[in-house]
């Protein structure tokens, strides 16, 4: 389990506790906060549960697939700390991440 | 949180139904939503049903669209195994089996598609299953196995990640198609030939251009598909994948205009203002496509969710997208966009033997459509052109070594 706070674009904060195995979008979209869309439930196909890595948690969440890479680089507003949020796992080590939403998803 | 009045009621509770309500708050609709859903669980995702949930990579949890939690907490109320009998749309009411009478503000349709079955001699037998629905799938699942046989009616993408999702289990899988090809009814020749190559290298098998007779068995469970010129295939299970039909009796009977689906617009709302459908069972508008569609597709079921929540609920419209859709089959991640039904040239990207290409449908100088197959930037970059219907360079698009970034660019 691990207390994820979700940030939406216009500056909303939702706390949850995201269960160890859910993806990072998995634990928003199931508890509905706006913003995420993720449109293929997982399935690195959509690009659009883009989120920003808030800076501290960078070095946890893991680094980008070549499949994840290549969908976000058309996605809009990329950073270098935006990933896609299904492919983050959460795990106790996440305990606390803060993620950040893009304007939108599409 | 929930204002006097009936408020919305939406009949379906797959992915259109579940995300409209979830929407509805989202958008901060203060009235009552009701969800009539025949199955006996909550709103789920269906794709992984023939994917990862069938391999068994997904757990039941991991396909509920929402937190058990949500519905109460979003004063949701979820009705489930209840089946809609009639609309009353004079008095604004829908008539539950057993005759209870639900009154609403506003209707939502989500009623979805069922799968099309087959009406052959032993159809009806044991072992003989469409896959829609989460029992059809655990089913399925229990026939699956090493050393088990899988035969597969119908050479769609269902029948397929079914095959996939088979070999993967061990299962011995044979295909049979009635089309000289696979996927003949939604994609190109040269994506065909590249699948049933990739499944029989491993391991399945074709019957291409079959006419099957029916189904053989003992005991009432089948042992063999039946084809005309005297074969019979062996199986333990046969699932029926061969296409779906919308659910729009109910819509019909209470006189909406219904034509290969409910006939819906940009909002999603019906020729009655009170009444929206989404989904699987609506006949939309395709602008790009300046023609009408009925679209079996998750990202379409979210975009009119979308679409009837923020009429609903007084929230901007959201923008429209071009429709899409994915599929998984071993190590293959598909990603389709667009429609071809008026391109009128193929443009292929990449070598299909490296299995990773992408085929371009287009019109003049316009991308129409995509098939990208391991190629996620052709799929991104495509899926974007077809939207901005930009003219692109034919031959910068056909040489894999200008990034799609530029050829986006122009």
């Amino acid at each position: 389990m691990a207390k994820i706070t979700y940030v939406e674009f216009n500056g909303k904060e939702h706390v949850v506790d995201v269960k160890t195995g859910l993806s990072v979008m998995e634990g928003a979209v199931k508890n509905n906060i706006p913003g995420i869309d993720a449109d293929c439930g997982g399935a690195c196909a959509c690009a659009t549960c883009h989120v920003y890595v808030d800076q501290a948690w960078v070095g946890k969440t893991g680094s980008q697939s070549a499949m994840e890479e290549s969908m976000l680089d058309f996605a809009e507003n990329v950073e270098p700390n935006s990933r896609l949020s299904c492919q983050i796992k959460v795990s106790d080590d996440l305990d606390g991440l803060v993620v950040r939403m893009p304007q939108s998803q599409h | 949180m929930s204002e006097p009045g009936a408020g919305v009621v939406i009949v379906g509770g797959g992915h259109a139904g579940g995300s409209a309500a979830a929407f509805l708050r989202q958008y901060e609709y203060q009235g009552a939503i009701t969800i009539i859903g025949e199955e006996p669980i909550a709103p789920y995702q269906r794709p992984p049903l023939s994917k990862a949930w069938l391999k068994g990579e997904a757990d039941a949890e991991s396909l509920a669209l929402k937190s058990e939690d949500f519905y109460a907490e979003s004063h949701i109320d979820l009705r489930l195994s209840t089946t809609a009998f009639s609309i009353d749309r004079a008095a604004k009411t829908v008539m539950l089996e057993g005759g209870e009478t639900v009154p609403y503000d506003v209707l939502i349709l989500a009623t979805g598609a069922r799968a099309r079955r087959l009406t052959l001699p032993g159809s009806d037998l044991e072992g003989v299953q469409v896959l829609r629905t989460a029992a059809d799938a655990e089913v399925l699942k229990l026939a699956l196995g090493p050393g088990k046989r899988l035969a597969v009616i119908g050479g769609g993408y269902i029948g397929l990640e079914a095959a996939a999702s088979g070999r993967a289990l061990g299962a011995d899988v044979a295909v049979i198609e009635a089309q000289p090809r696979i996927l003949a009814r939604s994609s190109c020749e040269l994506l065909s030939s590249f699948f049933t190559d990739y499944h029989r290298a491993r391991g399945v098998t074709f019957e291409l251009g079959a006419v099957i007779e029916g189904f053989v068995g003992e005991a009432g469970h089948v042992t063999g598909v039946k084809l005309a010129d005297g074969r019979v295939i062996a199986c333990d299970d046969a699932v029926v994948g061969i296409g779906i039909i919308p659910n729009d009796e109910l819509a019909r009977d209470a006189g909406l205009a219904c034509a290969n689906g409910i006939v819906v617009d940009l909002e999603s709302r019906t020729d009655d203002p009170a009444v929206f459908a989404i989904g699987d069972v609506t006949n939309r508008p395709m602008p790009l496509y300046e023609r009408r569609d009925r679209l079996e597709s998750v990202a379409n079921a979210l975009e009119q969710a979308k679409q009837a929540a923020a009429a609903i609920a007084g929230h901007p419209a959201p923008p429209l997208e071009v429709t899409w859709n994915w599929s998984d089959q071993y190590d293959i991640k598909l990603q389709l966009a667009g429609l071809s039904v008026d391109s009128d040239e193929i443009l292929v990207r990449g070598d299909p033997a490296t299995a990773r290409f992408a085929v371009f449908h287009l019109k003049g100088d316009v991308i129409r459509a995509v098939e990208a197959i391991n190629a996620p930037a052709e799929f991104m970059a495509g899926k974007q052109l077809i939207g901005s219907q930009k003219r692109v360079d034919r031959a910068k698009l056909a040489d894999t070594t200008v990034s799609m970034k530029l050829v986006a660019a122009g």
